[in-house]
């Protein structure tokens, strides 16, 4: 309790409170442009957090998170383009909501159930982060490793996406990871074309930027067809409030959808969208009027929107306490706290206690300032949202642009970007996942520096992951995940074939 | 070219790609085995990522060939002619502006680039184009030049002069 009353007057300084307004106010228009997201957020402007201490950065950083997660519903809601993929959920009953003329009755539900799926979460991450940073203690390489090949194996098994192809993304993540030169040897590998520009490795901002920027933007264009059309809403400041009173409709659902997404924002890779998507099954499968969901039901609404931002918290314990990132949002975070110096993990806890607690303790005021704006700038979200995507558009073009190279200072890495942007684009017209990628490249390095240590100690017996009890239950876990869409497919199978019989 | 072509395309693009990778680390005398006294060699992990990557392009043209999956089976266009020319447009529209910034820099090109994408592309009033045309580059000066002391490309000497006098006249504001 000392340590997060601490961490809490730490969050009120002047420079950290600015960052946390600063954060949520970007995130909530960061999420509420179609096309954009947390992931896209974080990733353009963590270049721009160089210039404030870590524990400031970090803050504004997950601030930007929480804005950018309750920011998604706004787009959902009013022109039935989800924000970000965490907000995809909320389009099935907050778009009939918004056509019924019910927006504001929506908006308000998706901004009090992130209330408290935040609130939640970051109770649950107080209470359980300290537990597990001290079971993680026990984790060598071998552990590590197990545990890199869950993440992976979450996005196999989970994902919901053609699973060669998420293969094939995690594997060419790893293997863009593995440019430049090795990390035990020192050798220099997958140099193409000889050019020297790759010996510095590929960086994972470039793929990210280039990836989420351009290639999103390019999918976005082609979608919206540069054009962007809002559902007429009316959403008056007293009229936001009036919706207060229906609250108890959608306060259990929202309880249970908070508890569920933090446990899946908590697994490595699962991230916001699953655990939205995971508690709107749920709501609709345990609802009395489970009919009248996508249809315009106000439970619909609040259950995947409390479990995103729950999962958002949820996804931040691993990567502060284990080092690995539960969504594509924290890979980038993390990838952040190592360019910042700190080593997330175990020890953080023990050797940046400071920056630790601030971060948690920011997490409640951020939680509170970000309903208090988003309620307040609802009507604002509306005009801007109108605004055509032909000036959205290049605008963040040029962030990208600008963002790559402000941060590598080369323009080879802008190329790259550009590059991998267009390939990335043309590979999810064909259904080529492009998160696990980004996972990937940010996890590769870790991965394979803790394969090679288990090798190394163990004289290379393969046996050293099976024997240690807490590595063999992570490939036990990793295996059922992979095995998993597996089966259920074959039982899908086996039952079509028995219904055509 | 059908999403089904498309679709085979990017397989065997995809196998090829995995394929050379292997070849590379072999032909870079990369170690893929064990090392005595030193454990697994630097081409270990590339290696068998890339046989992965191999193994997963090979399902993926075996599905394709089942018809498995949806883009097997759909045999419309991959890109269809309002997407060629919304995305191409864009893309090589980004592509110019990257050309451009080694010569003329990049505040110069993203000028250039907005007058472009605003008046072409979106078919925007003139007044709201030369507002945003302005205010763009303008905010990520103060920003990135101003703030976090991140010089941008200015191109050749002549373009770089002019962005020298709005320098000078920056630092006789302060």
């Amino acid at each position: 309790m000392t340590s997060l009353a601490g961490g809490l007057l730490q969050s009120f300084e002047p420079l950290n409170l600015a960052m946390i307004f600063i954060g949520c106010l970007a995130g909530l228009f960061i999420g509420a442009m179609p096309g954009l997201g947390s992931v896209n957020g974080v990733a353009i402007l963590l270049p721009v957090t160089f210039l404030v201490p870590p524990t400031a950065a970090i803050i504004f950083l997950a601030a930007l998170y929480y804005g950018a997660m309750y920011g998604g519903a706004v787009s959902s809601i009013t022109l039935g383009i989800p924000g970000s993929s965490t907000a995809v959920a909320t389009v099935f009953d907050g778009r009939p909501m918004a056509q019924q003329g019910k927006a504001d009755q929506a908006l308000m539900a998706a901004a009090i159930a992130s209330f408290i799926g935040g609130t939640i979460s970051v109770i649950l991450f107080t209470g359980f982060a300290p537990p597990l940073a001290a079971f993680a203690l026990k984790f060598g390489p071998q552990e590590e490793f197990a545990l890199m090949v869950v993440a992976f194996a979450t996005f196999i098994g989970l994902g919901g996406d053609d699973i060669p192809k998420t293969i094939f993304s995690i594997l060419v993540g790893l293997v863009l990871a593995a440019v430049g030169f090795d990390i035990i040897s020192g050798n220099p590998r997958l140099i193409f074309f000889d050019m020297v520009e790759f010996q510095r490795g590929i960086e994972f901002l470039v793929l990210a930027i280039g990836i989420y920027g351009i290639g999103e933007m390019l999918w976005t264009l082609e979608h919206t067809k540069g054009a962007v059309q809002i559902h007429k809403v009316n959403a008056g400041f007293r009229k936001l409030i009036g919706n207060l009173s229906q609250i108890k409709k959608y306060l259990p659902t929202s309880a249970v959808s908070s508890v569920l997404g933090f446990f899946v924002g908590t697994l490595p890779a699962a991230g916001a969208t699953p655990a939205s998507l995971m508690s709107y099954g749920m709501a609709k499968t345990f609802s009395k009027d489970g009919d009248t969901f996508g249809k315009g039901n106000v439970a619909g609404v609040a259950a995947p929107e409390a479990a995103n931002n729950a999962a958002s918290t949820g996804s931040m314990l691993p990567m502060i306490t284990l080092g690995i990132p539960g969504s594509p949002t924290t890979a980038i975070l993390l990838g952040g706290m190592i360019i910042w110096g700190l080593r997330p993990g175990p020890l953080l806890f023990t050797e940046s206690p400071d920056f630790v607690w601030g971060l948690i303790g920011s997490m409640y005021v951020a939680n509170f300032m970000t309903v208090v704006l988003n309620i307040a700038l609802i009507p604002v979200f509306i005009r801007v949202l109108a605004m055509p995507f032909t000036i959205l558009a290049p605008i963040i073009f040029i962030l990208c642009v600008v963002g790559v190279f402000a941060t590598t200072d080369r323009m080879f890495d802008v190329w790259l970007m550009f590059m991998l942007g267009c390939g990335g684009y043309l590979m999810r017209k064909l259904n080529y996942p492009v998160a696990p990628a980004v996972l990937a490249i940010v996890l590769g390095p870790l991965a394979e520096r803790s394969l090679r240590q288990s090798l190394i100690s163990s004289q290379g017996d393969p046996m050293t992951f099976v024997e240690r009890p807490i590595s063999a239950t992570c490939l036990l876990i990793a295996l059922g995940l992979i095995l998993y869409p597996v089966i259920s497919n074959m039982r899908k199978k086996r039952k079509r074939e028995a219904i055509l019989e | 070219m059908s999403v089904r072509t498309a679709e085979l395309l990017m397989g065997l693009l995809t196998l090829l790609a995995s394929l050379g990778l292997m070849y590379k680390i072999f032909n870079d005398g990369l170690a893929i085995g064990w090392i005595p006294d030193r454990g697994p060699g630097s081409g270990m992990w590339p290696f068998w990522l890339s046989l992965g990557m191999a193994l997963a392009s090979i399902w993926t043209l075996l599905r394709w060939k089942q018809g498995v999956t949806p883009e097997s089976r759909n045999k419309a266009p991959y890109i269809d002619p309002d997407t060629i020319f919304l995305v191409g447009v864009t893309a090589g529209s980004i592509l110019a502006l990257l050309v451009m910034t080694s010569i003329i820099g990049l505040y110069f090109s993203m000028m250039l680039f907005l007058i472009l994408y605003l008046k072409v592309i979106g078919r925007h009033k003139w007044p709201l184009t030369i507002i945003v045309t302005i205010a763009v580059p303008v905010a990520i000066y103060v920003l990135f030049e101003v703030a976090l002391a991140k010089y941008l490309p200015r191109g050749l000497p002549f373009f770089e002069n002019i962005m020298m006098i709005v320098d000078d006249f920056r630092y006789s504001l302060m």
